[in-house]
Formats: structure tokens, C-alpha cells, sequence
């Protein structure tokens, strides 16, 4: 049974929501009888996967591409989000015009499992305790993150993606996805990210977790069920973990040594401008994000390790690749996932002959340049993208 | 550097049909692209500046952005039919290294640069006492990114000490074909105003010899025919 009819069968066994793709998304429920195994061990029983889509895909389903989010990202790639109202996270890249435009391409995002945003994570409900997962939620791994996603590529019906996109973890999923499933990915892009979690990123994903952990209001991870919520834990791990996000120069050229007020305070309230800005990240971001989805996706992170499962050779990860083309871009001033992360990506591809393009673009932003309005980023991707489109056979 | 690209078309020429090809200083590709149009080459490059790579992708090719002199450590050893070092030599802050590295990742290299042996070179330095500019050296001294300019003469004396073997070379002047020579003549040395040559390692792992891997028609034949 090819994908198409697969989808068509099992659309008629659980009514899924396969018609709403047309208009832009909605929640793929997965019933009992296709759980999502896990690399841990176990599977999830009614898995949900949140979505957005923009474009039309195509009558020979060639010309799907899969938008992969970073750790603290979601499904609104290019739409407003729904609690903070701000514009999707990568607007600058899809649109009319722009690398990824929806009139040549059917553009997919989902949420990633462990997220916050509708697909299953440690704040659903566990079926089979009528209660919130929390901690008992099972620790999932980049390749089930991937492994859901390709569970929703059958039920739309496409068996092969004309590309995965994606920067910093949503890099991640993209190698995870070349190198897992080659004969499903015609062209991965990875940006701004590394084939494995270093002990610099493991040690600042611990710094939040604990932070979340030490606020009375985690609960033991149970604060769901218990009516409260660890904000101030939460709000510190994400001000620590932005300044990974940022570099030096663009903190100091930004910020300085400005004073909020005239003069210091003699005291502990945000005397100068970064101390109220990382507070205003902080406070904003519990709005929009669950303590233990950034536990259990933080972890997902620190596991991956491409090599690992390849006898600890990178390049053997992307031997079944080679027909894959692969574009790998990194940011010069990026000292969360450095340009040597990249190379050792590209060192690995050449070493496999697979078909690989890199390109370090000098910025001073650091690691969230990937989220802005880079132009050789913007140049580098739609040309791969268009000559990659043409190599497929898609009409411009 | 040399202003009209005569090497890309004897490149052209020279490249066997099919084969997997590393340009390394490909810039916007335009070799590369004529390489895979007309000879179906299996083609990949090596670039220094991001615009540069990103014009190479816009062309649908495979590059990757980096330097001579760092990054050729990181392709496998013999991964290519050819490696291709077009006017590029004289500018890498090892070049000795870089021949050894080309001759390591691919069977055969393709090299070329301008010759600091030519005629009009000599007289601009014995006549004049200034550093020379010509057709293939164009830019003044304190601009040039030539830093290792080297002679015909200089360059067969490296292939030697390396155990290099020339299986052809050629002289090239701007708007001018090809013309094959004898890069150990005295001659040659004071009249190519550019340089091209074929090169094969002498010995390999294997034990075989270049003459034993060559096909039946010899590369020079291709080359300046």
C-alpha cells in the first residue's frame, strides 16, 4: 500500500484531520493502533502532533518541506503566535519572494513532541491516569521528535520531502532525518547547529534545569496537577540560556554599560539595561512555555549524538545519505553551535562523497543570527533551494 | 589574476568525461558549471569568501566554503579523479603542502599560475627595478595576495624533490590556445607567460604507476591536442 492510500485508509478509520491541511494546520491524533515507539524504550499511545502548513502540495507530492523548530520554537513558523501575538519566528524566510515561498512549496511545521504547543508532551494528559503526564512523561529523544514527524508525512500522504530545514535542534532533526531516513529527504539544510550536544551545551541545559527544579513551585515536576507554576525557575533558565544565544560585541553594542536609571541603586534591582532586558526575557517566555516541556526537550538535546549510534564515526551516519544534498550554514560569531560543529558536519559528509554545500556567514548576533535577517543566509538558501527545485523537476 | 580564463578552457578539455572533479578556488563556480554542463562531471568546490560559495549554490553546485591552505585536510584521501588549483598557487601560504594534499585527495591535479620566469617579468625587474606587472600579474605589489611566485623552472624542481610525475604542461598567453611544452626547457621558462600542468603522483599505495591506470588515449592528448 503506497503512502496516499495508507493515509486515505486510515483517514476513513479515525477521521483525521488530514482535510484541514488545505487551510494551514491543525492536531494529527494518532489512534491506539499506531503508537510512537521510543528510543528509550515503550511507545506513546495517542500521540497528537500540532501543525501548521503553508502552500499547496503538489499532484506528485514532490514538493513538500518540512520546517523543523529550535528548542524554545513551535509550529507558528510564519504565523502570529497565539499567545504573544508576535509574527512567526522565520517570516523573513517564507513568504512570497522569499527562499521558501508557499506558491512553489507545501510548507510544513509541527510542533515537536515533548513541545508545549498541542503535540504530546509532559503537559498532556496521560490516557491512562486522566491526569497530566509531568514527570512520568517518557524522555524522548531528537529521533522520536522525527520519528512523529514521519508519521505525520504518512498520513499526509508524502513519502519523500523535498526538504528538511531547520536551525540549531531543528538542524538536529534535519541530519536526523537524512541520515535515518535517506530515501524520504531530497535535500536537508542545517543551520546554525552541531551533530552532537558538547559538554559546554550540556552544562548550560543543566544550569536551566536545575533552575526550573529548584523553584518550590516545580512541585517534583507534578505543579500541573497541583495548581502552580515554576515561573521564576523557568525565567532563569531562559535568561541564562539567552545569553548563549548572543555574543559579546552584539551585548555590548546593544546594552554596554547603560543604567536603567541615572545612578546605581546601591542594591539588587536591574540597575543596568541587560539585567532588566534578561528579566524581561525571562518573564515573558514563562507566557508561552511549559518548565518540564524545557526539561524534557533540553534532555533531548544533551542525548543527541549522531556518531553515537554509528560506531562513533560521523561519517558512517551519513554513508546511506549520499543522495541527499546537503547545505550546512554557520554564523561566525555562534559560540553555542560554533562554525567547528559545522565543519565537523561537512568534514563527515565529504568523507561519505555525499553532495554537501557550507558556507560560514560573518555576523556579529551569535547564535539567534539564524532568526534574522541575514542576506548571504537568505542568498545561500534560496539558491540551494532553487537549483536543489530544479534538480526535482519543480516548476518555479 | 590572469584576466581571460585560458585555463578553464584547456580545464575544459582536459577533464575526462564523468569523472568526480574538487575545483579548490572555484569563486562563483563558473568552472565548475561548465565542467558539469559539458563533461557530466561529478563536481565539488572549495571556496574562501561567502559570497562566493552562495553564487555556487544559486548554480546548483556543491561547495564549500573554506581555505586551501586549512581545509583540504578534510577530504578523504583519493575521494576524486581530479583536483583543480586554477591560478590560485602562488597565493596559499604553503604551497608545498597544498600540492601534496591535491595529490593525496585526487588522482590526478590540474595546476595553474603565472610565470615569474617570463621575459617581460625578468626585464620589468632588470630594467626598471620595479616589481612587474603584466597581463598575469596585474596588481601592484603592495596588493597583490600573490605571496609564493614561483617560476616554470621552480615549479618542475618542487614536482621532482615531491616525487611528482608531469604528465603534461603547457604555456598559455592571454587570447592565445594552449600550446604544450617541455617544462624543463630554458626556453619555455622565459616565454609562457602562464603555466598549466597535469600532474600524477610517480608511485602509489597500490604499487601500481600512472602508466598502468592510464586509459589507452593519454591525457595529454586531450590536453593540449
Amino acid at each position: 500500500m503506497d503512502a496516499a492510500s495508507r493515509s486515505n485508509a486510515l483517514m476513513a478509520e479515525t477521521g483525521s484531520l488530514i482535510d484541514t491541511v488545505e487551510s494551514g494546520g491543525g492536531v494529527m491524533r494518532f489512534p491506539e493502533t499506531l503508537p510512537l515507539r521510543l528510543e528509550g524504550g515503550g511507545q506513546l499511545v495517542g500521540l497528537e502532533v500540532a501543525y501548521k502548513t503553508y502552500g499547496t502540495l503538489n499532484e506528485d507530492r514532490s514538493n513538500a518541506v518540512l520546517v523543523c523548530h529550535a528548542l524554545t520554537g513551535d509550529q507558528y513558523v510564519a504565523s502570529p503566535h497565539p499567545t504573544t501575538g508576535k509574527p512567526g519566528w522565520w517570516t523573513q524566510l517564507i513568504g512570497p519572494g522569499r527562499p521558501l515561498d508557499p506558491s512553489r512549496y507545501f510548507i510544513i511545521c509541527t510542533n515537536v513532541i515533548g513541545g508545549c504547543m498541542g503535540s504530546t508532551g509532559p503537559s498532556s494528559i496521560n490516557p491512562a491516569t486522566g491526569q497530566p503526564w509531568g514527570l512520568t512523561f517518557p524522555v524522548i529523544t531528537i529521533g522520536d521528535m522525527v520519528r512523529a514527524q514521519t508519521m505525520l508525512m504518512d498520513q499526509m500522504g508524502i513519502a519523500s520531502l523535498f526538504a528538511v530545514v531547520g536551525g540549531s535542534m531543528g538542524g538536529m532533526q534535519a541530519l536526523q532525518w537524512a541520515t535515518e531516513y535517506p530515501e524520504r529527504v531530497f535535500s536537508a539544510i542545517c543551520i546554525a547547529s552541531a551533530p552532537r550536544h558538547t559538554a559546554q551545551n550540556i552544562a548550560f541545559n543543566e544550569v536551566g534545569r536545575q533552575a526550573i527544579m529548584a523553584d518550590p513551585d516545580w512541585r517534583g515536576g507534578d505543579y500541573a496537577r497541583l495548581g502552580t507554576r515554576p515561573e521564576k525557575g523557568l525565567a532563569v533558565a531562559r535568561m541564562a540560556a539567552h545569553i548563549t544565544y548572543l555574543s559579546e560585541p552584539a551585548l555590548q553594542r546593544k546594552f554596554g554599560r547603560e543604567l536603567k536609571k541615572d545612578d546605581v541603586s546601591w542594591g539588587f534591582d536591574a540597575d543596568f539595561q541587560i539585567e532588566s532586558y534578561l528579566r524581561h526575557q525571562g518573564a515573558s517566555f514563562v507566557d508561552r512555555f511549559d518548565a518540564n516541556s524545557y526539561l524534557y526537550i533540553t534532555r533531548a538535546l544533551d542525548y543527541f549524538d549522531l556518531a553515537a549510534s554509528h560506531g562513533g564515526v560521523l561519517g558512517e551516519a551519513f554513508r546511506k545519505a549520499r543522495n541527499v544534498r546537503f547545505c550546512v550554514l554557520s554564523f561566525t560569531s555562534d559560540w553555542l553551535y560554533p562554525t567547528t560543529e559545522s565543519r565537523d558536519i561537512v568534514r563527515a559528509l565529504n568523507a561519505a562523497g555525499a553532495r554537501a554545500s557550507f558556507v560560514e556567514i560573518e555576523s556579529d548576533k551569535g547564535h539567534d543570527a539564524f532568526l534574522l535577517h541575514e542576506p548571504i543566509m537568505e542568498a545561500a538558501l534560496g539558491g540551494f533551494l532553487s537549483s536543489a527545485a530544479k534538480a526535482r523537476g519543480l516548476e518555479p | 589574476m590572469s584576466g581571460g580564463r585560458e585555463d578553464f578552457r584547456e580545464i575544459l578539455r582536459l577533464v575526462r568525461p564523468g569523472t568526480r572533479v574538487l575545483d579548490i578556488g572555484c569563486g562563483e563556480g563558473v568552472l565548475l558549471e561548465m565542467m558539469a554542463q559539458e563533461k557530466n562531471i561529478d563536481g565539488r568546490g572549495l571556496e574562501i569568501s561567502p559570497s562566493g560559495v552562495a553564487a555556487c549554490l544559486t548554480r546548483g553546485l556543491a561547495v564549500v566554503q573554506g581555505d586551501a591552505d586549512r581545509d583540504l585536510a578534510d577530504f578523504p584521501t583519493q575521494a576524486f579523479d581530479y583536483a583543480v588549483l586554477s591560478q590560485t598557487l602562488q597565493a596559499v601560504r604553503e604551497p608545498r603542502r597544498v600540492l601534496e594534499e591535491l595529490l593525496r585527495i585526487a588522482e590526478r591535479a590540474v595546476v595553474s599560475f603565472p610565470n615569474f620566469g617570463h621575459w617581460r617579468v625578468r626585464w620589468a625587474l632588470l630594467a626598471g627595478g620595479r616589481m612587474p606587472m603584466t597581463g598575469s600579474l596585474p596588481t601592484p605589489w603592495y596588493e597583490t595576495q600573490n605571496i609564493h611566485l614561483c617560476t616554470v623552472g621552480d615549479f618542475v624542481d618542487l614536482c621532482d624533490e615531491l616525487g611528482v610525475e608531469i604528465e603534461a604542461a603547457g604555456a598559455m598567453a592571454e587570447g592565445q590556445p594552449v600550446r604544450e611544452i617541455n617544462p624543463r626547457s630554458f626556453m619555455e621558462n622565459l616565454r609562457a607567460e602562464s603555466a598549466i600542468f597535469l600532474l600524477s603522483r610517480r608511485t602509489r599505495t597500490d604499487g601500481s604507476t600512472p602508466e598502468d591506470r592510464r586509459p589507452a588515449k593519454r591525457a595529454s592528448d586531450d590536453l593540449f591536442g
